[in-house]
């Protein structure tokens, strides 16, 4: 143990005390304004300790923002982010690592460049995509021809089948934001440091991929899982740009969503407390995520970075 | 055996960490290769087709597809209605970088960015110094500062408009009573500082778990054999500790241009909306306003594929700093 010293010591906790305080000042001022009535709020100086409004704010602010409808809709989105992204990138990662086959490195790497354009940059033509999933195929069946034949030989119009708008659906809020593929290269690091014994073994013993996969490669991966659906939680959750793109019915947009339609615009009465008290219940779920699953949430982050 | 060599050498280990090197990969995509496949693996080409479907399916209609429409795009001019579509060339690139209005986005995007970065680090590595040197509520400590990261850009953004609103918010208020103008909604510099601040606060937390754990990696014994040379705490951080961390630090700093360039949307739509009058326009909401609010689609697409290329630097950039993180590991 190397020494320590005492004056060291206390200007360590000072910058932490700042630190912490810094982080808490916001969430505190936030709650002390969840807690006044609307008059309250606006007055000068603001009031430093909290006043007895919080509960009220808090079920006004999840009626008037149809939060019961939102919070499901953030759930199912975010449990389809978590589900969705952890099962396709948990097989295609087992496809490139464990099987020989045809134009393997042609799979990778067409997997690989993904990872190099965030969804921010390309925002217009995705939203493209999503309004009208069918068209790319639409084009491809025009170009080949098969358009005009099936509707010669069945009368039965491909093109109007074809028009799917996934705007203000779950479906257009889940798939975009799984089509990156950090998860399915963290699994294909993770499994190329699995001994290949065991799947000498699982081979010997008559086990064929599938089984490996499921009894072997699976249980072993748990901690990665663990770890990486914390941190696709939190993502999924604290989605901003896309359900504001995608969702034009209120009936579809997220809690995020319903958060920032609460926001006071210039003209309106300064509702601040009814704000402040919704965005207690939005940051609700990460931030209990977070202090209850603290370690597995540094690994997940730690890992998913490399 | 076969061995992957590109990826992981057998004396590594399973305990190693394989390790991505983009320059061999790279030439694996000429040659077939057997780069990053199990020495003992299965043959069964159409199984692999079916387990790696869904994966490519996803990325043709939400990645390939759209990226190649952006591609396109750039280089044709649109009619409002959508109706005809003409070849221009380089003419929209040509138009966005003689617009002053993309050029003082572009600064601004850049000052923005370069501040949040540097300010974010510097704040993260005094925090995980102090946490590196504090025996007693380490625990704590670490727990009240990760919390930011369970919160939305979003929400950070709108508990700082709150805060520093000019009519109900408290630091306004104060700032007020200093004998400060403080107004987001009017003086662009307000609206800026306003942003970098709810920017900062919401990712410190990031910057600081790398470097607490990068300062905890460093080995005891090069720390104990600088104590007996004499070298005091400060000392010991600035001449061991910093640059043992120097990989993290120059990961950190990509990471962070990242979070600035293209993470920082949901702030600024709850903050300022890109005002007033432009002054927190960044070059990602900026992409947002024309193709959404302005309609004016060759000039978006074009944006994108300027975002688009600073994006896939950055990705190299973010390859090169886990390669040299990896090999620093002792």
């Amino acid at each position: 143990m190397i020494e320590r010293h005492i004056g060291l010591s206390i200007f360590c906790h000072v910058v932490l005390l700042i630190g912490a305080a810094a982080v808490c000042m916001p969430l505190y001022f936030a709650f002390v304004a969840g807690s006044l009535t609307v008059g309250e709020v606006q007055q000068v100086p603001f009031p430093l300790i909290p006043g007895s409004h919080f509960v009220e704010n808090t079920i006004l602010a999840w009626n008037e923002g149809q939060f019961s409808r939102l919070y499901v809709n953030s759930l199912i989105v975010t449990v389809g982010i978590v589900v969705g992204k952890l099962a396709v990138s948990l097989i295609a990662g087992f496809a490139v690592t464990y099987f020989r086959f045809p134009f393997r490195m042609t799979a990778f790497w067409l997997i690989f460049i993904s990872l190099m354009l965030p969804v921010e940059v390309r925002i217009i033509p995705t939203y493209e995509a999503v309004a009208d999933a069918g068209g790319p195929l639409r084009a491809l069946f025009e170009a080949i021809g098969l358009t005009g034949f099936v509707a010669d030989t069945t009368g039965y119009q491909l093109d109007a089948a074809l028009q799917w708008n996934m705007i203000n659906s779950y479906g257009g809020l889940i798939l975009p934001l799984i089509a990156s593929a950090s998860a399915t290269f963290l699994f294909r690091q993770f499994f190329l440091t699995v001994p290949d014994e065991l799947c000498e073994a699982a081979k010997l013993d008559g086990a064929g991929p599938l089984k490996f996969f499921w009894d072997v490669l699976l249980p072993l991966s748990r901690a990665n899982i663990a770890a990486l659906s914390i941190i696709l939680f939190l993502y999924g959750w604290n989605q901003y740009l896309w359900p504001l793109l995608f969702t034009t019915e209120k009936a579809m947009a997220t809690a995020m969503i319903g958060l920032k339609d609460l926001i006071p615009v210039a003209d309106a009465q300064p509702a601040w407390n009814i704000a402040m008290a919704a965005s207690f219940f939005v940051m609700a779920p990460p931030a209990l995520v977070i202090l209850l699953m603290q370690r597995w949430f540094t690994k997940g982050l730690v890992d998913s970075s490399k | 055996m076969p061995a992957n060599n590109a990826i992981m050498t057998s004396s590594e280990g399973a305990a190693a960490r394989p390790r991505l090197s983009l320059r061999r990969s790279l030439g694996s995509l000429v040659r077939p290769s057997e780069a990053g496949l199990k020495a003992s693996h299965f043959r069964r080409p159409w199984l692999a087709a079916g387990l790696l479907a869904p994966q490519l399916l996803i990325l043709l209609f939400f990645f390939f597809i759209p990226t190649w429409k952006a591609l396109s795009l750039a280089f044709v001019q649109v009619d409002p209605f959508g109706g005809t579509m003409i070849f221009v060339g380089l003419e929209n690139f040509t138009t966005l970088l003689s617009s002053p209005e993309y050029r003082d986005s572009a600064v601004l995007t850049l000052w923005f960015t370069v501040v949040q970065c540097i300010a974010t680090l510097v704040i993260a590595g005094l925090l995980a110094f102090a946490t590196d040197n504090v025996l007693r509520g380490r625990a704590i400590y670490k727990g009240v500062i990760l919390l930011p990261y369970a919160i939305a850009p979003a929400i950070s953004g709108v508990l700082w408009a709150f805060l520093f609103n000019p009519t109900v918010g408290p630091f306004a208020q104060m700032l007020h009573e200093l004998g400060l103008g403080w107004d987001p909604n009017r003086r662009p510099f307000d609206a800026l500082l306003l942003v970098s601040v709810a920017a900062i606060w919401k990712h410190v937390c990031y910057d600081y778990i790398f470097l607490v754990a990068a300062f905890l990696a460093v080995p005891a014994s090069v720390m104990e054999a600088a104590a007996i040379d004499g070298a005091r705490p400060v000392r010991r951080f600035l001449t061991v500790t910093l640059p043992m961390a120097a990989p993290t630090i120059f990961f950190l700093i990509v990471m962070n241009f990242v979070y600035g360039l293209f993470e920082t949307f949901g702030i600024i739509d709850t903050v300022t909306r890109g005002g007033p009058a432009g002054s927190t326009n960044t070059l990602v909401y900026k992409v947002y306003q024309d193709g959404f609010r302005q309609l004016d689609l060759g000039s978006s697409a074009a944006q994108s594929v300027i975002l688009m290329a600073i994006a896939v630097l950055f990705t190299f950039l973010q390859f090169r700093a886990v390669e040299r993180k990896v090999n620093y590991q002792v």
